[in-house]
């Protein structure tokens, strides 16, 4: 028998609900939903870092990873959340498997949903993949990143790694630095943040942000100094290499010169300042290893472990809906 | 910035017409010079007694002028230097009263990142001259398809951005760079000409090109581009300068623009201002310039668009090109003329001509293109620093191609007969040349 903490049990035990079938985007999310979420996410570290960290909650269930584009550590998240809960997991990796020669999407999730999986995550590089095929399936579907648009999960662990580290998300300030505009967690985090009550910022260069997001309700600057002034979380987000080379910044040494996090730039925000990053990281492109591995500024670490806290909560939540034998 | 050396001794300039378009004044007056700086300035009467110690100029009624500000040069250095110096290029600057340069980044290599900016920029503070400023270049080699360092260069000194007279024809890269600079508060300058209308043009189209039978690009070629310049300004909000506009068709486009209150300002060129197509005649190589010249309909717009303001900056445009580079059939011969040493004569023709009041246009090659660049010089006033010309604007003068001083001789001038001759021209109150 699996001991589960006491915060876990309280929060299994409660009435919580999730009303939605599928987990596609933080914008669908209402506060009440996140926050149960993040009860329910927070039980979950705690048993992780036991030593039998097994549950059953999902026991029958198959879970079924469908990534598009490569991914180390959201797959392996995903795939240690499933089996934590009992899940069966097949990852499926379309570039190395027939399901997608010359296959269209809906023909491959036509073809996945007879196997009948339960919870089906997916990653994919077009904006609005994940939405597409929670319309072809009978199972759930939950968005593990699609193109530049969301990547709903990201946000919920970004969200509790900062209510723990400082108890609270409302009134924080947050400064997402860097490449908003091809960023998908940039996207979630916005709003699931701002639900969240946060004040959230946007600092990047003009190429690098997305037109119109003043309208986001958020304060854009092209200085990261002013952007992060007084901050108390400052999130880097990652820039590819092939973006830096004339495309959308001159050069890697220009950007880190002004839009690189180094301990000078970061003495504008609060004392108390903790960073955050995505991952993967390009050190001394948009973050210095010095800071980076500051582990009393740095919440990086903590962000793969909430990771899998997160997706449990999800899951379980998802789960709960599921329909039963068919 | 060229911090040199400067005579310990104060220089008075007494009797002399200052004509000062900062203030819009002009009229006579004296001034003091200490220390590299306009220590005193008079306006109306004479400077009164004055020390034993002061070296006095009488300027015998001539017109002291601020500094000509030259925004588009181009030098041979580095990379082509048999063209032009630095040295050789202050040299002429210095003889035609012109003070500050700002050198074009389509050298070799290419002035597209920080180290070369400050290359020059040290070399050029050497020589001791005249003020020697850079523009870097907006894409990497002048390319037109991937930014350079912008920011970088900014940090080390640039005073603006362009491609030279490579128009950056992608638009996408147009934009990014546009939005990239305006985040920097760096200007942009960009030539605008539609690069297929323009493809393998040596003149402008028309009757006169098509009897002599060289291939000619449409007016309408640099209104194309000046529309597309001025969508995306409307789009990023970044500053533009309009690089030597030439045509009618494109002041129509310009001035909706400026109505519009569009953050835009545009230049032209002396050689556009002085000549029409018809001056090739018998391809004349030195007539060879790029944008090329234009009929005399859009020449006289032009004369006209610098006379009420629209067009607010005239430059030089220097280009060396060697002898070799010129004598050459046409459509074969290098584009360019050099133009420091025959700027401020070629535009006081408008003076003589009695179209241009003097003090406007003084204005656009003063304190017009310096507060452009963001340079306090250009002015003759209390504090500034002291770069003066002292001319005689009505001496007639034969401009013979070569006693110019470039290394290149290729000017569309020689044999012109113009007025106006520089007698001295100091930088930071420091005698660069003298007649």
């Amino acid at each position: 028998m699996t001991t589960i903490q006491p915060g876990l049990n309280e929060v299994l035990q409660r009435t919580f609900s999730f009303p939605k079938r599928h987990f596609l985007s933080a914008a669908d999310l209402n506060e009440v939903e996140v926050a149960n979420l993040l009860d329910l996410a927070d039980g979950f570290v705690s048993l992780n870092r036991q030593t039998s960290k097994k549950l059953d909650l999902l026991k029958g269930r198959t879970l079924m990873n469908l990534f598009f584009e490569n991914s180390t550590r959201t797959q392996s998240s995903f795939e240690l959340a499933g089996k934590r809960l009992g899940a069966d997991v097949v990852n499926m990796s379309p570039r190395s498997s027939s399901i997608s020669k010359g296959e269209t999407l809906i023909d491959t999730a036509v073809t996945l949903n007879a196997m009948q999986p339960d919870l089906l995550v997916i990653r994919h590089s077009s904006s609005g993949a994940a939405a597409l095929l929670s319309q072809k399936v009978s199972c759930s579907v939950i968005n593990a990143g699609d193109g530049q648009h969301e990547h709903p999960t990201q946000a919920l662990l970004d969200a509790l790694s900062m209510r723990r580290a400082f108890g609270r998300i409302a009134g924080l300030k947050v400064a997402i630095c860097g490449d908003v505009m091809h960023s998908r967690v940039a996207r979630s985090n916005i709003a699931m943040l701002q639900m969240l009550g946060a004040e959230v910022r946007l600092v990047g260069p003009p190429t690098l942000i997305p037109p119109q997001a003043d309208r986001w309700n958020v304060a854009i600057h092209h200085d990261l100094r002013q952007g992060i002034a007084g901050c108390d979380v400052v999130m880097m987000l990652r820039l590819q290499l092939e973006r830096m080379d004339g495309v959308m910044a001159p050069s890697q040494r220009e950007y880190f010169r002004f839009f690189g996090l180094d301990r000078e730039k970061l003495a504008h925000a609060a004392p108390h300042v903790r960073v955050m990053h995505p991952g993967p990281m390009n050190r001394g492109v948009e973050i210095d290893s010095d800071v980076a591995d500051d582990l009393s500024v740095s919440l990086i670490q903590d962000q793969v472990e909430m990771g899998v806290a997160a997706r449990m909560a999800v899951l379980t939540s998802l789960a709960a809906r599921l329909e039963n034998d068919r | 910035m060229n911090p040199g050396p400067h005579s310990n001794r104060p220089t008075a300039f007494t009797n002399v017409r200052l004509v000062d378009p900062a203030s819009g004044y002009d009229g006579p007056g004296g001034l003091i010079v200490t220390e590299g700086v306009i220590a005193d300035v008079v306006k109306g009467g004479g400077l009164g007694s004055l020390s034993a110690d002061i070296e006095v100029i009488d300027g015998a009624g001539g017109v002291l002028l601020p500094g000509l500000v030259d925004i588009r040069v181009k030098s041979g250095e580095p990379g082509a230097e048999t063209k032009e110096t630095l040295k050789s290029a202050a040299l002429a600057a210095a003889a035609g009263g012109v003070t500050s340069i700002v050198l074009q980044p389509d050298t070799d290599p290419v002035i597209d990142e920080p180290s070369v900016v400050d290359f020059i920029l040290r070399r050029a503070r050497d020589i001791e001259l005249v003020k020697v400023h850079v523009a870097g270049a907006a894409t990497k080699g002048g390319r037109g398809e991937r930014m350079a360092e912008i920011g970088l260069m900014a940090e080390a000194g640039c005073l603006y951005i362009c491609d030279a007279d490579r128009p950056i024809v992608d638009s996408k890269v147009f934009r990014r760079v546009l939005s990239y600079a305006k985040a920097f508060g760096v200007l942009v300058a960009h030539r605008p000409a539609d690069p297929w209308l323009s493809l393998g043009a040596a003149a402008s189209e028309g009757e006169f090109a098509s009897r002599m039978g060289l291939p000619g690009v449409p007016a309408i070629a640099e209104k194309i581009m000046l529309e597309r310049d001025l969508a995306l300004v409307e789009l990023t909000g970044a500053r533009l300068l309009v690089d030597q506009l030439t045509t009618a068709a494109a002041l129509e486009s310009l001035a909706r623009g400026v109505d519009k209150g569009l953050p835009i300002v545009a230049t032209t060129s002396i050689n556009h201002l002085s000549f029409n197509e018809i001056d090739i005649g018998d391809y004349r190589t030195f007539c060879k310039v790029d944008p090329p010249l234009r009929s005399e309909d859009d020449r006289q717009a032009v004369i006209e668009a610098v006379a009420s303001g629209l067009i607010q900056v005239v430059v030089s445009s220097h280009a060396p090109a060697p002898a070799e580079d010129k004598r050459l059939p046409y459509d074969e011969a290098a584009p360019g003329a050099v133009g420091l040493q025959t700027l401020l004569p070629a535009l006081l023709t408008f003076h003589h001509e009695g179209r241009i009041p003097l003090i406007d246009l003084m204005r656009t090659v003063t304190c017009a293109p310096a507060d452009l660049m963001g340079l306090t010089c250009g002015r003759i006033a209390r504090g500034s620093s002291a770069d003066l010309v002292l001319c005689d604007i009505d001496a007639p003068l034969i401009i013979d191609a070569d006693k110019l001083i470039s290394k290149s001789k290729n000017s569309p001038f020689d044999g012109r007969r113009l007025q106006g001759k520089v007698l001295r021209t100091m930088v930071d109150g420091r005698t660069v040349f003298s007649a």
